[in-house]
């Protein structure tokens, strides 16, 4: 019995009631847990965390315009600021304290010396617009960088750009739709989209106007080679395919398909969301692919941030090497130079402001640096066998949607579920007391109710081993008919279910100061 | 490998759970041909924190560092203190690594912050409500223009000379492949246009920035309404979101949408990026509006809380028929925003626009005392627009061979054009000795005759 430090047992004490997730405390805190308002509701007007030097005394020069009489900003103190994130910090999950089995979302660890390198002066202390002769090692490390990604991808050319996967996309379809139009091919219409492909495939296509035609899968998970080979032709423009695909699995007839495209006038756009599944050990341009987008932060560990920022570099074959945006480094006897207009060249525009994700840049390279291509090798066949495991330890109290093997995630459906009253959003949300992050639910939508595990190679084999235990007895426990367990969860967690039809009915996006809001209520 | 935990036990112990022989005869889908003997060639194999350090610290040496020397750059990324307390919390693990918050119940922390963001950008540019950010003021103004072509059902979109180029490029870019117009008026660096002139039954928007990339600060009101008259949305531009603090904000003038770079807020130069980009709307506007949004509801238990709300709008439910494809926002930038604005709170915020306001008026005198040198602005907030003798590119250089970063060449913006002008930013980071330095490095630069 492990003992606290006034030498008594830290066991419940015996007649205790067990937790049934009324807090019962004054000021509904939980220990641990500390319910914290908006920022906005902790204001006491003057109150400042930072320390400014006197304004000197010049006359203004804001030519017709008039300063503003007040913004509305709370005034806090410097510790009360540090406290409020800090336990807000505390309501989230993350890599960092737990298994995040999210498919298709590559929640791997996330070192810290890809922190402490972005943070180095020299990186985040300069300009985007300093003289270039003052960023010769930024400019060596974007340039760096496009090497190790050509060089794992075996494409001829890359740009840093993009600022996420979906903008890596968009850029990739321009890439094409610029091709096309330079050769005088402006007949092709359309984009071919498998049916189990993330959103930003379709939306990516129709944004760059094209309409999109889904293409079916078989039975065994895969793009159907014979009804992709129906719908090619001179109205084509290309073939967007994730691979491995979003099933987990790998596309087997990836070189015939790639062929098929090709000889249809088409080009070939691959999502790399799912590259860790192969990063080191197969090259995309060996599959025949001419253009494929690189999520820096699945793949090449930069944090995922609670939702960015990301970055999307795109990789291009010979074939589309010359239709790619500003900005983009070169190499001459002056050491490294930056085209940032297009000028009259073939590059078809610009995708953001300055140069790119810059920080992001840093990271990824550190994180290559650090593996190395026998580690690379190492990390992408241990995502792969760490995949594996999770699937053979469940497969007998759930259904696998695919037979395997399958690349770095699994892939089930509901059908173990059939009968129960308990849905997929139940199992996950029980995962949560369990303290799981759940895995990712309802997507592809190629199967009922879809559960993708994605364990990356960042999880050891105890860590699986807990995971899969407890989704056995999860499993177990739906099948014996406890529905009310699973419609209760999570129960544990700072907030239980949300209202989220309410909040989209009447939506509240903002704090409002409570002498508007009251007269917004009696309006 | 010290990123990896299995051990070479685990493995064996897992391929046989597996029933397979090796991890390559995992990859037996991958044709034969596309796959790998071993590591792959050309690449160096793994190494230790301490030699990557080593590694990379002399790539970060070649750089010189803004921080180091006097700095005057502006054109859209500035160079402001960004207190220590922003970093720290920003580097807590729970909010780095944590995925976008779709698990509501245990995204309280990231759910909150957005909400928190969302009403400050609001507050800030005067408008209604805004949304969880965009990647970064560029995607945020050619987002802009596509939400007013989808609600002004209209495809022409007027752009000023005063829009930071990169912001043009980013739109004409968007505008040739998406299918719509975009017009975009020569460099106005005086200023001086007659956007209204352009504005027909065909127009969608107007596209000015304020103040604009030469400095110039302008009071849009008359412009909103004339606008709006003709059935077009204002949108105007923000790229020193600093600015805010202290002039009449794009809402009070009627704007009907806000895309603004936030960097200014929390966030390091980085090179240019990541940054965050804002974007904000009148009410009416709400369900047309990219990107994600973060709404307050209750729990089961009735108490308040956070979730992302009116994704009916984005791709991963509405696909191809989605407001656009974005799937990311820029969390951590948008974190360390919402930190540094609370921080500042309204008396903060106030006096750190009213500083970089005053020391930019003191750095335009003197160098308007600089013999040959003339500053063409009248009204600016921290950043202005000098014409000089010589071209402002060598200036620039000789300059910085002076261990003095001395403003933004107009030309780099505008290739082959303008040579002659300079934009110099000034904020609370440069000291009276910097600008002392900088006036009379350019004094003997413009006075030497070499550059001639």
């Amino acid at each position: 019995m492990s003992m606290n430090n006034q030498g008594r047992p830290s066991a419940i004490p015996a007649g205790a009631a067990s937790f049934d997730g009324v807090t019962g405390t004054v000021t509904g805190n939980r220990g641990l847990q500390i319910e914290e308002p908006l920022i906005f509701e902790q204001d006491s007007a003057g109150r400042t965390g930072v320390d400014l030097p006197d304004v000197p005394k010049v006359a203004s020069r804001l030519g017709a315009v008039k300063p503003r009489a007040k913004v509305g900003l709370p005034g806090l103190a410097e510790p009360q600021v540090v406290r409020h994130y800090t336990r807000l910090s505390q309501k989230n999950y993350a890599i960092d304290s737990g298994f995040y089995p999210l498919g298709s979302c590559t929640m791997k660890h996330n070192p810290r010396l890809n922190e402490k390198m972005a943070r180095l002066p020299g990186f985040s202390d300069v300009h985007p617009m300093q003289p270039v002769s003052t960023v010769q090692g930024a400019l060596e490390l974007m340039d760096q960088l496009a090497h190790w990604l050509k060089t794992l991808t075996g494409m001829a050319a890359v740009t840093l750009a993009p600022a996420a996967g979906a903008h890596g996309e968009m850029c990739g379809i321009m890439a094409i739709r610029a091709a096309h139009e330079a050769k005088g091919d402006t007949g092709r219409t359309k984009i071919l989209v498998p049916e189990s492909a993330h959103g930003t495939n379709p939306a990516t296509a129709a944004a760059c106007g094209y309409s999109v035609d889904a293409i079916p899968a078989t039975a065994d998970g895969r793009v159907d080679l014979e009804a992709l080979k129906a719908k090619l032709g001179p109205d084509v423009a290309g073939l967007m395919l994730t691979n491995p695909n979003t099933c987990g699995l790998f596309e087997r007839d990836i070189i015939a398909i790639a062929e098929a495209v090709h000889a249809a006038g088409g080009y070939f756009y691959c999502d790399g969301a799912n590259f860790n599944a192969i990063v080191g050990r197969v090259r995309p341009a060996d599959l025949g692919i001419d253009v494929m987008h690189i999520n820096l932060h699945k793949t090449f560990s930069t944090p995922h941030g609670g939702g960015g920022p990301g970055s999307g570099p795109v990789v291009f074959a010979e074939s589309l090497a010359p239709y790619i945006p500003v900005p983009y480094v070169t190499h001459g006897k002056d050491g490294f130079a930056l085209v940032e207009n297009a000028g009259d060249g073939l590059a078809f525009g610009r995708m953001k402001a300055f140069h790119g994700q810059m920080g992001m840049f840093v990271r990824a390279l550190s994180y290559m640096l650090s593996h190395g291509a026998d580690g690379l090798w190492q990390a992408s066949g241990d995502a792969v066998l760490n995949a594996n495991y999770v699937m053979a330890r469940l497969e007998d109290v759930m259904t696998a949607s695919f037979e395997g093997p399958c690349m770095h995630e699994c892939l089930f459906d509901d059908r173990f579920l059939k009968g129960t009253g308990v849905t997929t959003l139940d199992m996950a949300k029980a995962l949560i007391d369990e303290g799981f992050h759940p895995m990712t639910m309802y997507f592809p939508l190629v199967v009922h109710g879809a559960l993708l595990i994605e364990p990356t190679e960042t999880e050891s084999k105890a860590s699986l081993d807990q995971f899969v235990d407890a989704l056995r007895a999860l499993a177990e426990r739906a099948k014996s008919g406890d529905v009310a367990y699973f419609q209760a969860a999570p129960r544990l967690t700072p907030r239980r279910r949300l209202d989220e039809t309410a909040a989209a009915r009447k939506p509240v996006l903002r704090w409002t100061p409570p002498v508007v809001a009251e007269a917004l209520a009696a309006e | 490998m010290r990123y990896l935990p299995l051990t070479e036990a685990d493995r064996q112990s897992m391929l046989e759970a597996v029933r397979a022989t090796s991890v390559e005869d995992l990859f037996r889908d991958v044709p034969k041909a596309a796959q790998l003997a071993g590591p792959i060639g050309g690449l160096p194999n793994h190494m230790g924190e301490l030699e990557v350090e080593r590694l990379l610290g002399t790539m970060a040496a070649k750089n010189l560092t803004a921080g180091s020397v006097p700095s005057f750059l502006g054109a859209g990324a500035y160079r402001h203190h960004v207190p220590a307390t922003v970093d720290h919390l920003v580097q807590r693990g729970e909010f780095l690594t944590a995925y976008t918050p779709y698990q509501p119940e245990v995204s309280q922390g990231t759910l909150q912050v957005l909400f928190e963001f969302q009403t400050q950008v609001a507050l800030l540019t005067g408008m209604d409500v805004a949304n969880a950010s965009m990647y970064d003021g560029a995607t945020s103004c050619a987002e802009a223009v596509m939400m007013a072509n989808r609600v002004t059902r209209r495809k022409k979109a007027i752009l000023s000379g005063g829009l930071h180029p990169h912001y043009r490029d980013v739109t004409t870019t968007d505008a040739r492949f998406i299918g719509f117009e975009a017009v975009a008026l020569p460099a106005a660096p005086t200023g001086g246009e007659d956007l209204l002139a352009l504005v027909d039954d065909k127009t969608s928007c107007v596209v000015v920035q304020n103040p604009d990339v030469f400095g110039h600060v302008r009071d849009y009101t008359d412009l909103a309404a004339a606008c709006q008259a003709k059935g077009a949305l204002l949108i105007v531009v923000v790229t020193e979101a600093l600015s805010l603090g202290l002039l009449t904000p794009p809402g009070d003038m009627g704007a009907d949408i806000v895309a603004a770079e936030g960097q200014s807020f929390g966030n390091a130069l980085n090179f240019g990026g990541p940054y965050v980009g804002l974007f904000a709307v009148k009410d009416k506007y709400v369900r047309q509006m990219p990107g994600r949004l973060c709404g307050e509801t209750v729990d089961a238990d009735g108490r308040r809380g956070f979730v992302l709300t009116l994704s009916t709008r984005e791709q991963h439910i509405r696909r191809e028929k989605a407001t656009s494809n974005i799937c990311t926002n820029s969390g951590l930038c948008a974190l360390a925003f919402s930190i540094h604005v609370s921080l500042l709170g309204e008396a903060g915020i106030t006096q750190l626009a009213q500083l970089n306001h005053a020391k930019a008026v003191q750095m335009a005198d003197k160098l308007a005392a600089v013999p040959g040198v003339e500053v063409l602005n009248d009204g600016f907030f921290n950043e202005f627009t000098v014409k000089l003798p010589k071209p402002a590119a060598a200036v620039v250089e000789d300059l910085a061979k002076r261990r003095i970063l001395g403003g933004v060449p107009v030309s780099r913006l505008y290739p082959g054009e303008m040579e002659d002008l300079l934009l110099v930013a000034v904020t609370e980071t440069n000291t009276d000795a910097d600008m002392d330095a900088f006036a009379a490095a350019l004094t003997e630069i413009l006075g030497s005759g070499v550059l001639a």
